[in-house]
Parts: C-alpha cells; sequence; structure tokens
C-alpha cells in the first residue's frame, strides 16, 4: 500500500499526550510508522488540526430498532437525499440516515469507528448486516444482556460465575463487543406494561435492577472484558432521576476492575441528571452528578447531549419510549424481544420554546464542562436520542465558546436562568480537550487504544483526521465548519476524504471480542440450562442461534478472558 | 439416508426452523416438522425450468447462461424506465444486489409488500407499531386474536409454534391458558377453534374496529345496536376480553390489508391496540406471506431509507406508494422493461398491469416457470433459495435466520445470476 506523510499539522494526540505540536505523521500499510521513504504521498496540512480518527462510543447506527425508526419516519428519510456518485451509494435521511449516508456521513466529520450500544441478541444478525452495509469506518456491537431471563435467573441464584459463563457465550454468539444494560429489569417488567425502580423487584423473577447491575459488574470483571459493564440507568427521563443515578453509580464503587478502566462506563447522562418531581420544577442536576464523577475513579460517563430540533428517539428502554409518545400523541412504534430485551421509538421535537427541552440542553453541556477530567468524558448526543450524530459540530462549538452558548442562551426560554447551570459556567474547552472526549477517551473506556484505535502512536491504525482550521480559531462557526467537513480524512492509511467529500469508500472492519470461560464444569451446567431455555421457550434453535462468519467479512478479533 | 437438522423452511413468514430432512441421492427424501406445504416445497417436484431461454420469433430458444444475462443486461441497459419486481421468495443477498442494480440503472425496485402488506407498512408509517416477537406471544400471550387471517391453512404451524397451541412460560398449559378470538368475513377453519369468533360483513372491518376503540375509550353508549353484522354486545365481550387479558395480541392478514379502506384498517387497528395500552399489554403483528418478504422491505429500507416502491429516476430513493409501486408505473404505462425476480405477478396483478407487462421487453429470474414466465423475453433458471442455496430470511416478527444449502444444484443462485446481470449492465453503460 502507498505511503502516506502528513507534513506541518499541529497535532493533538492525547493518548501519546501530544498536545498542539507541530509535527509530521508517517503512515505506511495502514499503520502508523516512524518514517517513509522519499516516494511517500505528500499531504499539506499547514494550517490544520490533525487528530486520531473519531471514536463514537454510544450512536444507535444498525440493527432492529434504528431500522423500524427508519421505516417508521419516510419524513425524515425524505430530508437528507442524495444522488448515488460514481464513489457513493444513494443517500437519504436526517436522524435515522440509511447505512450508506451513515457510514459517509461519519467519515467527513473525521469519524472512523462507531460502537453499536444495544443489539438485542435474537437481531444480532440483522446488526451485523447494516454494520456490512456501513461504508469506510470500523464498527462493534454490544448485545443487550440485561433483561434477558437466563441472566435474571443467574442474578437472583447468586451464580456470578455461571453468568460468566453464559455473558461468555453470548458474547460469542452474537459477535458482540461487551455488556450493554438498559433498564434493567424495566423492561423485562415492560412485556407486562409496568416498569421498575432501582429497588423494585422485576415481576415474576424476585431480583432488582440493583442486584441484576451488581452481579452483571462482577461477571463483566470476572471475565476481564476489554469494555466495562455500559450501563442505561433505571428511570431515565423522568423528573428527579439523579438520585437513582447516583445511587446507582454507588452500587458498584467497591468492584475491582479487571483492567486499567473503569467498572462502569454511564451513557447519555444528561437524560438521568433531572432535578424536580415533576415537569413544572424540572431543574438541572448537572452539578451533582458531576461532583460524584469528580470524587470516583470507577466511572465514566458519556454526555447524551440534546440539540434542538427534530430528531427520533430509540431505545430498548421500552416504557421510557411509551411514556415519551404519551406526551407527544405522535406516533409509536414498540419491539419486545423474547427472553431478551425490548424496543421503543417515537419522533420528538427538542425546542427552545419549552422549558424542559431547554433544561435538557443545556444538562448536556454543562455536564461536559463541570466534569473537571475530560478522560472521564465521552462526547455523544446518544444519536439519535438526544440529536443526530450530525450535529456534534455543533455541539462542540459550544463546548468551546462561551459567546456562542450566550447567543444561544438569550433564543431560548428563559427557564434556563433559574433551573439551569450553564448560565453560570465560564469554561470553554480548548482542542486538546475536543480530541481527548472525542478519540482518547472513548478509545480508552472500549480497550480499543490497545489495538490500534483512538490514537496515532507508532503502530497504530491510520486513521487520521485534518481539519482545516487554525488551534487559535475561537470563532464558533467557523470551528463548526471545519469539522462537520474534514479537510482530510484517512482510513486504514487511504484517504478515503478531501475536502469534505468522499473519494474513497472501502469496507470497513467489524470488531468483536472473542471470549473463553475456563471452567469446564460451570460451563456444562450453564450449557445445560441454555439449551431448556431454546427447547422450551425461545421460537429459534439453539443451532440457527449464533452469528455465521459470513456476517462478518472483515473482522477484527480481540481476546478476552481465557482466550488472551 | 444423511440428515439434515435445524432446516429453516423457506416457505412462509413462519420461516419454522425446527424441520429435519433426509437427503439421498442430491434429493430431499423425507421431511419432518413442516406443515404439508412447506413439505411439499422442500421435497420440490419435477417442472423446473431446464434452462435459461431467450424468445424468438414468439418462441423460446434455450440458451447458454452467458447469453441470457446478456441480453437481459442489454434489456435493462437500454431501458429508460425499468421495472425490478419481485423478491419475496429470495434472500437478503439477492436483494442487495437488486437495489445495487436499481441505482445504477435509475430504475424503481418494488416488491410483492406493495399488493400484500403494503398498506400494513403505509400504516405503520402514519402511527408506529407496537409489536414483539413470535416468543412473546409463545411465553405471554393469554388473548390471541386472528382478524382476517387463516393461519390454519395458510401459515400451517404458526398456532403450534408460537401462539395459541404453543407452550410458554407464563403459560405452561398451552390453549387451556389462552384464550382464541377470530374475526373474518366467514367462518374459516381457524375460526371453528375459536373461543369467539366474530363474522364481520365484509368490507366492514374498519367500522367494527372504530367501533371497538370507542368502547375500549368509554363510549360505548354512541355505538349502534349493530356495526358492520356484528352486535354491539359482542363488541363490548370483545372490548371486555382485550382490556383484561394480561397480555393480548392481534395477527390480521390480507383480509385486513386488501378490502375496502386498506391502510385505514390496519392504522385503526393499531391505534386500537394503543389505546389498550392505557389498560393493559397489547402488540399487533401483520401474518406475512412469503417467508422473506419482510426481508426485502427491511434490506430497501437500511440501503434507500424506504421499504419498497424506490424510484431511482433522480440518482437518489424516491418514495411515494401511489406513485412509485409496481402497479403504478406500469397502469400508467411508464415503464419500458421489466425485471421479475422470485415471484409471479402475471398470476396477481390487474389484467391492464399484466397486458402491458406482456408487452414490454420482460426478464424473469424463477426456479419454476409460471404465468410471468409464460409472457417474458428473456427466463434464467435459478437454484431454489433455502433448498439448493444458502442466504438470509427474515421472519414475520423480523427475526432474521440463516437458510441452509441442503442439496446441490446445476443453477446459478439468484445472487449470481443478478450479480452478472449488475456485470453486463456495468460494462455496457461503461463503468467497468
Amino acid at each position: 500500500m502507498a505511503e502516506l506523510l502528513i507534513k506541518n499539522g499541529i497535532v493533538f494526540d492525547p493518548i501519546n499526550g501530544v498536545k498542539g505540536e507541530k509535527m509530521d505523521i508517517c503512515i505506511k500499510d495502514g499503520k502508523i510508522v516512524e518514517s517513509v521513504s522519499s516516494e511517500a504521498k505528500v499531504i499539506d496540512a499547514s494550517g490544520c488540526i490533525v487528530m486520531p480518527g473519531g471514536v463514537d462510543a454510544h450512536t444507535h447506527i444498525a440493527g432492529g430498532k434504528v431500522n423500524a425508526g427508519r421505516l417508521l419516519r419516510p419524513e425524515d428519510g425524505r430530508k437528507g437525499l442524495e444522488p448515488r456518485t460514481s464513489v457513493c451509494r444513494a443517500c437519504s435521511g436526517y436522524s435515522v440516515p440509511n447505512t450508506f449516508a451513515t457510514g459517509y456521513r461519519y467519515a467527513k466529520m473525521g469519524y472512523t469507528f462507531l460502537m453499536e450500544p444495544a443489539m438485542p441478541p435474537l437481531k444480532a444478525r440483522h446488526m451485523h448486516e447494516e454494520l456490512m452495509d456501513t461504508p469506510i469506518v470500523d464498527k462493534a456491537g454490544m448485545p443487550l444482556l440485561d433483561n434477558n431471563w437466563m441472566t435474571l435467573q443467574y442474578v437472583k441464584s447468586g451464580d456470578i460465575e455461571k453468568l460468566a459463563a453464559y455473558i461468555a457465550w453470548m458474547i460469542n454468539a452474537t459477535k458482540g463487543y461487551g455488556v450493554k444494560i438498559v433498564n434493567p429489569g424495566g423492561t423485562e417488567a415492560w412485556g407486562w406494561r409496568k416498569n421498575c425502580g432501582l429497588e423494585d423487584p422485576v415481576p415474576y423473577f424476585d431480583v432488582t435492577p440493583a442486584e441484576i447491575i451488581k452481579a452483571l459488574a462482577e461477571a463483566n470483571e470476572r471475565l476481564s472484558l476489554p469494555h466495562s459493564i455500559h450501563l442505561h440507568a433505571n428511570r431515565l427521563g423522568q423528573p428527579g432521576n439523579y438520585e437513582t443515578t447516583l445511587k446507582t453509580y454507588d452500587l458498584v464503587k467497591d468492584i475491582k476492575p479487571s483492567r486499567d478502566r473503569q467498572v462502569m462506563h454511564a451513557t447519555h447522562v444528561q437524560f438521568h441528571s433531572y432535578g424536580g418531581t415533576k415537569w413544572a420544577d424540572f431543574e438541572s442536576k448537572a452539578d451533582e452528578i458531576a461532583k460524584y464523577v469528580n470524587q470516583h475513579e470507577h466511572i465514566t460517563i458519556d454526555l447524551g447531549a440534546v440539540m434542538l430540533g427534530d430528531t427520533t428517539t430509540m431505545t430498548a428502554d421500552g416504557p421510557m419510549e411509551y411514556n415519551l409518545y404519551l406526551l407527544t400523541g405522535r406516533k409509536w412504534t414498540n419491539c419486545d424481544v423474547e427472553l431478551e430485551t425490548g424496543a421503543g421509538i417515537t419522533p420528538f421535537l427538542y425546542s427552545g420554546k419549552v422549558p424542559v427541552n431547554t433544561i435538557q440542553w443545556a444538562i448536556g453541556i454543562e455536564l461536559a464542562l463541570l466534569v473537571e477530567d475530560p478522560w472521564k468524558v465521552v462526547l455523544t448526543t446518544d444519536h439519535p436520542n438526544g440529536g443526530p450524530f450530525i450535529t456534534y459540530p455543533i455541539l462542540i462549538s459550544l463546548l468551546m465558546s462561551r459567546k456562542r452558548r450566550e447567543e444561544v442562551m438569550k433564543e431560548v426560554h428563559s427557564v434556563i436562568n433559574q433551573r439551569a447551570v450553564l448560565p453560570t459556567i465560564e469554561r470553554e474547552l480548548d482542542w486538546y480537550e475536543i480530541a481527548i472526549m472525542t478519540r482518547g477517551t472513548p478509545a480508552k473506556i472500549l480497550g480499543l487504544h490497545e489495538h490500534g484505535k483512538g490514537h496515532l502512536g507508532i503502530g497504530a491504525d491510520a486513521d487520521v483526521a485534518i481539519y482545516e482550521i487554525s488551534p487559535e480559531e475561537t470563532d464558533a462557526g467557523r470551528i463548526q465548519k471545519a469539522l462537520l467537513s474534514a479537510k482530510y480524512t484517512i482510513k486504514g492509511g487511504e484517504v478515503v476524504v478531501k475536502d469534505g467529500e468522499v473519494v474513497a469508500a472501502p469496507e470497513g472492519r467489524t470488531f468483536y471480542v472473542d471470549v473463553r470461560y475456563e471452567d469446564e464444569e460451570v460451563w456444562k451446567e450453564m450449557l445445560g440450562d441454555l439449551e431448556r431455555m431454546f427447547k422450551e421457550y425461545y421460537t429459534v434453535s439453539l443451532a440457527n442461534y449464533p452469528v455465521q462468519d459470513h456476517y462478518v467479512p472483515k473482522p477484527y478479533v480481540i481476546k478476552a478472558g481465557a482466550a488472551e | 439416508m444423511p440428515t439434515i437438522t435445524d432446516v429453516v423452511c423457506p416457505l412462509c413468514g413462519c420461516l419454522c426452523d425446527n424441520i429435519s430432512v433426509e437427503v439421498e441421492d442430491n434429493a430431499v427424501k423425507k421431511v419432518s416438522g413442516a406443515c404439508a406445504v412447506g413439505r411439499a416445497k422442500l421435497l420440490g417436484h419435477e417442472s423446473r425450468i431446464r434452462s435459461p431461454m431467450i424468445r424468438e420469433g414468439g418462441e423460446f430458444r434455450e440458451c447458454s447462461y452467458e447469453e441470457a444475462i446478456r441480453k437481459a443486461a442489454e434489456i435493462l441497459a437500454a431501458a429508460r424506465r425499468p421495472l425490478l419486481y419481485g423478491w419475496s421468495s429470495t434472500v437478503c443477498e439477492a436483494h442487495k444486489v437488486g437495489i445495487l442494480l436499481a441505482e445504477v440503472l435509475g430504475g424503481v425496485i418494488d416488491n410483492t409488500a406493495s399488493v400484500c402488506h403494503g398498506p400494513t407498512v403505509q400504516a405503520v408509517q402514519g402511527v408506529g407499531l407496537p409489536t414483539c416477537t413470535l416468543g412473546e406471544v409463545k411465553n405471554r400471550a393469554d388473548l390471541i386474536i386472528y382478524w382476517g387471517a387463516n393461519p390454519v391453512e395458510a401459515h400451517g404451524n404458526h398456532m403450534r409454534r408460537y401462539s395459541y397451541i404453543s407452550k410458554g412460560w407464563f403459560r405452561p398449559g398451552g390453549k387451556k391458558d389462552r384464550k382464541l378470538v377470530v374475526v373474518d368475513v366467514r367462518e374459516t377453519r381457524t375460526a371453528k377453534m375459536a373461543d369467539l369468533f366474530i363474522k364481520v360483513e365484509p368490507n366492514k372491518d374498519y367500522l367494527v374496529l372504530a367501533a371497538l376503540r370507542a368502547i375500549v375509550n368509554g363510549f360505548a353508549d354512541v355505538i349502534p345496536d349493530e356495526v358492520g353484522g356484528v352486535p354491539k354486545e359482542r363488541l363490548v365481550e370483545l372490548a371486555e376480553m382485550m382490556k383484561k387479558a394480561q397480555f393480548g395480541i392481534i395477527f390480521f392478514g390480507m383480509g385486513l390489508t386488501q378490502s375496502r379502506y386498506k391502510h385505514n384498517n390496519i392504522e385503526q387497528a393499531i391505534s386500537l391496540v394503543r389505546d389498550l395500552y392505557a389498560f393493559t399489554k397489547f402488540a399487533i403483528m401483520p401474518m406475512r406471506g412469503h417467508y422473506n418478504v419482510t426481508g426485502f422491505n427491511q434490506v430497501c429500507t437500511w440501503q434507500t431509507g424506504f421499504p419498497f416502491a424506490v424510484d431511482f429516476a433522480r440518482g437518489y430513493a424516491w418514495y411515494n406508494p401511489g406513485e412509485t409501486a409496481a402497479n403504478d408505473v406500469l397502469s400508467r404505462k411508464e415503464c419500458d422493461a421489466a425485471l421479475i425476480v422470485a415471484s409471479d405477478p402475471a398470476a396477481h396483478f390487474p389484467a391492464e398491469s399484466v397486458k402491458y407487462l406482456a408487452k414490454i421487453p420482460l426478464v424473469v429470474i424463477d426456479p419454476y416457470p409460471n404465468l410471468t414466465t409464460e409472457i417474458a423475453d428473456v427466463v434464467i433458471p435459478s437454484a431454489i433459495s433455502g433448498i439448493e442455496a444458502e442466504g438470509t430470511a427474515y421472519r414475520m416478527d423480523k427475526v432474521p435466520l440463516r437458510l441452509k444449502k441442503l442439496v446441490d444444484s446445476e443453477f446459478m443462485t439468484d445472487e449470481e445470476i443478478l450479480e452478472r446481470i449488475l456485470d453486463e449492465v456495468l460494462k455496457i453503460k461503461g463503468l467497468r
């Protein structure tokens, strides 16, 4: 493969401590190397910022739920129509883009790795089929394992070993990446149109969400998976939920991580940082959440920031989506998945004229600014829940420019001055901190930095973003424009975006974890339990359940547990 | 005889995956676990298309795959507005090539949903769809309603594997723990099994659904003594059953989608289910017919953004059923060539559409002769997916399964044929 030399750029590579230094980046055979020959093609990055390719640790881009969102919203599909080109397939959609648009648009923003965070295991094949059709970027998916009947039974019997064995089986069967938890117990209860608080027993299973979370965290560390548990806590979106959120974080503080990382990654925390007792006295508790995160080392968060505008909300938290539908009266899809999980989808408009939406908008930004250590924060909008990923440049410009925040705050509902913290915050993030939140932190919390992602050290994957902007630039509009259309995006050593246009669309790889559980006795007993569940209760056979190799044509396998 | 277990049946939207077949001399000899129709398909029959054929002077002439594929590509590449239709009895891998071909050609691509559950899709786009996978019904449902659907005859194993007769975690007694309600215009074999059968006058389903919604929402007083031929007491009884169920489901078929008011019927049925969430847990699911009609809608949605009836004339996907579905472009005599894959529109489309289809250059890919191959200009035989070729299919509840290859075939697969047509088209257009 051709050699590349990126010259004279200002490099931000936080994992290697490179903080805005003018230096050259050498690329050969898809990797970052020490030096290249004089034959190397030169990219002049003078006056540009150079970063590793972006890593999105939480973005709903593929699978049954996302596709149900596309099907539900042809009106959204019409928003993003782009004709076929000599390089690109036809594109559609804004908050629910087709798979091709997802790959191209992320690449244009300089992103090269995406984590689909909510794969229903029974429909794992569907997620992989969509990932196969998502060009350019590398990607992975996490199976939902918390409302699962096998999990619930092992939590009840307190059998962490069998739970770990089962998780290992499931991650292998789904070609998945880690343990995803969404409204533990609550989505199972939704099978009866009910929901669960943190200490409420799950109907018929006699375990509590708190017990499920602790057990999964212990099993996750027992297996020494690259990522920690990835948690969507109970009571998402409810006024006053920050207390539940803090209690949830505290559940796992004494569990020892098996690797140099957090024990729990709490996702889309904006939706879990609400004070008040009802919509009328709804307020931001971002300061309380940030205080906890600042004082503890076992937890990392991603923002789930809200960007004002229309979007499509989608989650495995079935009861939450139903409640949202009751608020708006707009269309609503729900799909419960046997023995495992569920999904809900409804369109939503975040309006700056609405007090609650205004406070939600403030909270996402507050969290990013109030958590002192950017190594604990990943920048996300929980695409498309808080807003489509295409709004990331707007979010970043808000984090970097207090002036821009003040302009927006003048336009939105005045409630922001009473029930949000944002007007009092002066902090402006710099490019290094942005690089941490969009590259370093997500790669590290997922364990991907050990596999060449999120940095530009020697041997790393040659995934590079070059933005045409000076590190001194403070104008929010220019920041936004530069981030939306990378000057260059290089993926695996190949130039895929030039001057904001996709110039090549190679297939990306699918990352998955191969994890082994070593105690044969326990493994056999777990398999016996599993066989019974398939024979009696699943509607597909055990033999047809695991995802076949056909669905991962370009794999990258990370070994964990006894396979490591 | 070697036995192959866990075979996925490539017949209907049930996609039963508990089938065993015995294979001898490269032929399926014995099938167990399938319904009568599924067994017949798996056993196969003799009347295959033996060779690729091109019509010349009104008569078919047998030819090589190469010649047929080149001819097909010439027809499609020369067309200004080709129609690519069918897709519901083949695998997703073929759908992907078909969609790319439509994009390259700037054609219209549509599947059989547009004359089947297309109205369901349109209703979902209006109001959404509270649904579930079939195992949720098996494990939880205590009230099962079939509306305008007759699974005893159309989806042979549906009740035994997934609904009324199956046993589940919370319903260990099977049908003893459940109630069955059937709503139809005639007393079908399914209706004969029901605890409550409600006979609706033809084309009055909308009224009955609207009346049920009124009753469920507390407005029984405005309902007349009889609605759509159903006495009010029956409707009140059904509404009470629904509200009191712990987990209810409505399975609906073409009796609801293709009778008068079409997608409006489905919107009412879905809205009824939404209303019931004020009281209990409920779900609704279309009884999809062909084994992979769901799969096409899924692939088309993630690849183009839209589920069927996609027009690429503008270079991007334009979706507007009523303008861009197969019968729309045929009845306007707008398309000037057609490619039909794995379906038989000549047997199912309105006469005017079929007459026009017979006039334009027509390419058909199918394992078996049918009415559409009779009017074709190029016929390309293919291996039978799920028997002679593997690939992906989506069950009616959108659970994807991998179909197996059970025996070898002398025929090319749909995917291979389409790949080669695409390749030829790209060459003709100077794009490769």
